[in-house]
């Protein structure tokens, strides 16, 4: 019935990688939330909503779709960090749970503060100008957008890579992910960088809120569906690892894409049976030690 | 005749205070259906508990159970005509069998990896109903399940009439309570609060604690299951999201509101859960974030909950002996 | 003091409050109080439930604000032997259950002698399960084929609004001979997806179109782009976007992305008035869909411009929505009905109800004997993006179908012995 020609098959690959882009990117903010402080965000979805919103709000304020690029996510890192001061600081040493709780209300909240703030419609989000249109890649046509998406993640992955490798500030994360009471003895305040970290990685939640806008309707309920499937590549890959998120990033949104090709209604399913089989057999994920980053 | 010694004879029979309680509970409240919805949410509550509050595993897919109980005796009564009594039954039969395979495949895993077991399979539980339109009615949900009318010995008993329903549902949940009481009064109850507290010692105390945990767990899905067929019952409907984690989430926010340390502390918790929603949805129409807030607050501020925290002042003034809650 | 005692003092100060508070709250609430405060003339009661939280809170608030323009509309003219009419409005969330709920609510509590509302197929089947039992009247002013089935359908079920067999039946009788027979359905997965394909197929299949694929989606679903390499390459005269309200915007903007608008024509069973002012020109541009009203109408519609100064002169020159005109019209079938029955037991009023013959603001409708489905006229339109006056101007009417039974599934087809 339906003719998988070898260039249908790369244009659903590329779309799969698209879409895994900003899986991996949501999938990085929760690890590093998740391998430094052992706390499951689960109001990520959220601070990724609140991203997109603030990203078309910005573009419409300054014009310029490269500045709220930059401005919405150093706001949605805002809110992360006050979050994590008042809400979540008090809860450690409480257990799992409490932490994880906690941040169930708080996607709550700010599901209803967006309604109050930008009304319940949601905002109209379009593709910005300049990167508009479609580009002939050989076996098709694909949008030039999404394969800037696919960059932009890259970038952005790079970016992390070196600071988290090649600097200071990096070292004392990854230490403190190991070993946290190490670093406490070796004086460095660790509740600070425990707070940077939150806000590191809401922010990274925002800026793929920002990325995503324009390619799916910005609405306060688009970050409960995105926080399902954020969770299961931050399982496949390994809760904390950051190679991990990249890789399980691009594997469930190629799954995502070629199941949708060959057996649509099951898309959905399908990678919720991969997180269960994953869990099953190697609960780890990929490269998940708890707490070990990069 | 003390408040001492009425505090205490009341945590002694504390299930009979709880049922005696909840058969006065519909005067208290704004219309019976709210009332309803409570026993039934209060049940699955303390279903939940069993394994969270009571074993330390933190389930994030029980809304499976609360589901498919519900699912399977609506479907018991709409495609096979069985009459409700026993299609309540081939509810919570199926939920233990859910329970089974879900409690075999989760209880390998601990800590966060069980919590997103759960949910995954949740999740999946949940596509697999929605895509069995035929059966289940998918996103329409489950239509038509209504309770046949009995008349005993000239009594009738007509799911109707809103204090009947009530009054039925609660002769159900009283049994499952006293059940739960049971169990967790039993040796096998010891055993579970034991792995709570430390598992390798109880593993090195000779326990099997991987078959207890299951157990529990299998017995937690049945109660929940209960729940479910009971809500079936109740509104004439399942609808899809029965099975959804938001309704997963919303249990665990139920039991923690009460209090998972206690025995009670999750009833009650729905019952403010269930309570606040509906004065907050006719005072805002934030009333989402109103809920979202409640419950940080009790999170920072009442980590006991709200049962547990009485529980505790209670405790700490002597008015309670140390094990009843 | 000690840091035991200090604890012990907030720890009391916050008990204290707490049992003011829930005293406070209980007492406020309990039946006692509402049975002293109610004791008043036996008004009409009409129950209300809609989403006004969630994803359609736009629609549901307007379809109550026509509702309200109903109810004083009747009130004003003297009621029905003096007895005015009372609307309780109550939010169900978009969530079946909790629309159980609500109607039982309203039933047990509330005593309410109609109900009208829902917006979303789950939602109004789950209200109609609940008031079929209790013999209440239930007006639907919101789409779905299920609900005239015989197995959900009962003497107190109508159904005011469109249905999707028919939505989809008009518009592909003005697309497909337009824009072109080969055809591929971007589907969302669920009962109302496939019923809007099955009516697409029908009404496609006597004017000779093909099905080149029907592509199920999960409703909800955010991103569209695995779906779309399949579709350009399957180079379509026509693509059929079977979803709803924001799945509708997502794939249709993703479609655009994809280039798809270059050879394909996008149409969709239903374009909603809120949906395409939120969603942006751009994103709707060239799209084709039905709807059960438009306020643009009214150039050739006497009673739409009759409608629309009503809504205009209650709201401040605001001009109805599609759903919003529902509202209106669900409300105004069951006040008459009452009229005309001289009574509001339901049986009569449902007796009255099916031999209505009511043009409220957009023609002539009645309601079909077997299903009580209101039989009614489908406006085609087509989405402006340039030359708009307003905020308003955002539709073309390109067509209109007239009322016709033969557009209807047939009732046995449906289940109903008549």
């Amino acid at each position: 019935m339906l003719d998988i020609t070898p260039s249908l098959f790369m244009l659903q690959l590329m779309t799969g990688i698209a879409l895994g882009a900003v899986y991996a990117l949501l999938a990085i903010g929760l690890s590093l939330i998740f391998g430094m402080l052992t706390v499951v965000n689960f109001a990520h979805g959220a601070f990724f909503m609140v991203g997109a919103f603030l990203g078309v709000y910005f573009l419409a304020l300054t014009g310029s779709f490269w500045l709220s690029l930059v401005i919405a996510p150093l706001v949605v890192g805002a809110i992360g960090l006050l979050a994590e001061r008042f809400l979540v600081r008090p809860l450690y040493g409480r257990g799992i749970d409490y932490p994880l709780l906690l941040t169930f209300g708080l996607s709550y909240v700010l599901i209803d503060v967006v309604r109050a703030v930008f009304g319940i419609e949601g905002l109209p989000s379009s593709t910005p100008a300049s990167l508009r249109g479609a580009v002939d890649l050989g076996f098709g046509h694909f949008p030039l957008y999404r394969l800037f998406l696919i960059g932009a993640t890259a970038v952005v992955v790079l970016a992390l890579w070196l600071f988290l490798e090649k600097t200071r500030y990096g070292l004392i994360i990854r230490a403190g992910s190991r070993d946290s009471e190490i670093v406490r003895v070796l004086g460095v305040d660790i509740a600070k960088v425990w707070w940077l970290v939150f806000g590191l990685g809401t922010a990274i939640a925002g800026l793929s809120g920002v990325l995503a806008a324009p390619t799916r309707a910005v609405n306060p309920e688009m970050g409960i569906h995105v926080l399902a499937e954020a969770f299961v590549v931050t399982v496949v890959g390994g809760m904390g690892s950051l190679p991990g998120a990249v890789v399980a990033g691009l594997l469930v949104g190629v799954v995502f894409s070629m199941t949708a090709l060959l057996a649509p209604a099951y898309a959905e399913m399908s990678i919720f049976v991969l997180m269960a089989l994953v869990l099953l057999v190697r609960p780890q994920g990929f490269f998940g030690k708890a707490g070990a980053l990069g | 005749m003390n408040l001492h010694s009425v505090v205490n004879g009341i945590a002694r029979h504390r299930v009979a205070s709880a049922l005696l309680f909840l058969l006065i509970f519909p005067l208290l409240m704004p219309y019976e259906a709210l009332a309803i919805n409570i026993l039934i949410y209060g049940l699955f509550a303390v279903g939940f508990n069993l394994v969270f509050g009571y074993t330390g595993m933190l389930s994030f897919g029980h809304a499976s159970f609360l589901g498919v109980g519900s699912y399977l005796t609506g479907i018991a009564m709409v495609h096979f005509g069985v009459h409700w009594i026993p299609a309540i039954f081939v509810g919570v039969l199926a939920s233990l069998v859910a329970g089974l395979f879900v409690g075999y495949l989760a209880i390998r895993t601990r800590g966060i990896y069980f919590s997103m077991v759960t949910l995954a399979l949740g999740q999946v539980i949940y596509y697999a109903f929605y895509k069995a339109e035929r059966w289940t009615g998918g996103e329409n949900g489950l239509r038509g399940v209504n309770a046949e009318v009995i008349d005993l010995f000239g009594l009738r008993i007509d799911f109707l009439n809103p204090l009947t329903k009530y009054y039925i549902i609660w002769l159900f949940v009283a049994l499952a309570l006293w059940l739960v009481s049971r169990i967790l009064a039993s040796p096998f109850g010891s055993v579970i609060e034991s792995i709570r507290e430390n598992e390798k010692r109880t593993v090195a105390c000779g326990y099997d604690v991987a078959r207890a945990k299951l157990l529990i767990f299998v017995i937690s899905a049945g109660i929940c299951g209960l729940a479910g067929a009971l809500r079936a019952l109740h509104l004439s409907v399942v609808p899809v999201d029965s099975l959804h984690y938001l309704q997963s989430g919303q249990v665990v926010m139920m039991a923690l509101l009460g209090g998972m340390g206690s025995f009670f502390g999750p009833f009650v918790g729905a019952g403010v859960f269930l309570y606040f929603e509906d004065i907050a949805t006719n005072v805002t129409k934030y009333w989402m974030g109103a809920v979202g807030l409640l419950f940080m607050a009790l999170i920072l501020f009442f980590p006991r909950g709200i049962w547990g925290s009485l529980m505790y002042q209670l405790k700490q003034r002597g008015m309670l002996q140390g094990d009843r809650e | 003091m000690s840091h035991q005692d200090s604890n012990n003092v907030i720890a009391a100060n916050r008990r204290q409050l707490l049992q003011l508070g829930a005293a406070g709250a209980a007492l406020g609430t309990t039946p006692f109080l509402f049975n002293i405060a109610s004791a008043q003339t036996a008004t009409i009661k009409i129950g209300f439930p809609v989403p006004l939280t969630g994803a359609f809170s736009a629609e549901a608030q307007d379809q109550v604000r026509a509702a309200e323009i109903a109810i004083k509309e009747f009130n004003d003219a003297g009621g029905f032997n003096g007895r005015k009419a009372e609307l309780l409005v109550r939010d169900d969330k978009l969530n079946p259950g909790e629309a159980a709920t609500r109607t039982l609510e309203l039933i047990e509590k509330d005593k309410v002698d109609f109900i009208v509302g829902s917006l979303s197929a789950a939602t109004q089947l789950s209200i109609n399960a609940v008031t079929r039992e209790r013999k209440i009247i239930f007006n639907s002013i919101s789409q779905s084929d299920a609900i005239n089935e015989a197995k959900d359908w009962s003497l107190y079920t109508f159904h005011e609004a469109l249905n999707p067999h028919m939505t989809a039946g008009a518009v592909a009788r003005y697309a497909f001979p337009k824009f072109g027979k080969r055809v591929v359905y971007l589907t969302a997965d669920y009962a109302y997806g496939h019923e809007m394909v099955r009516g697409f197929e029908r009404a496609g299949k006597t004017l000779g179109a093909t099905t080149l694929a029907d592509i199920r989606h999960p409703i909800g679903a955010a991103d569209y782009s695995s779906f779309l390499p399949r579709i350009q390459s399957l180079k379509p005269d026509v693509l059929v976007m079977c979803n709803f309200g924001r799945d509708l915007v997502n794939s249709v903007k993703q479609a655009t992305d994809f280039g798809l608008k270059e050879k394909t024509r996008i149409i969709t069973p239903i374009l909603l008035f809120t949906a395409r002012q939120a969603a942006g020109a751009d994103v709707f541009d060239g799209v084709v869909g039905g709807t059960s009203y438009y306020w643009g109408m009214e150039d050739s519609v006497p009673a739409a411009k009759t409608f629309n100064d009503k809504f205009r002169k209650a709201y401040g020159g605001a001009v109805p929505s599609d759903y919003g005109a529902l509202g209106y019209a669900g409300i105004r079938s069951v006040l008459q009905g009452v009229l005309n029955a001289k009574s509001t037991d339901s049986l009569k009023v449902s007796e009255a109800m099916g031999q209505l013959k009511y043009n409220w603001y957009k023609g002539d409708q009645y309601f079909r004997k077997c299903d009580h489905q209101s039989v009614q006229s489908v406006i085609i339109v087509e989405s402006k993006s340039k030359g708009m006056k307003d905020k308003n101007d955002v539709f073309k009417v390109v067509g209109m179908e007239s009322p016709n039974e033969a557009n209807l599934r047939s009732c046995m087809e449906l289940g109903h012995k008549a």
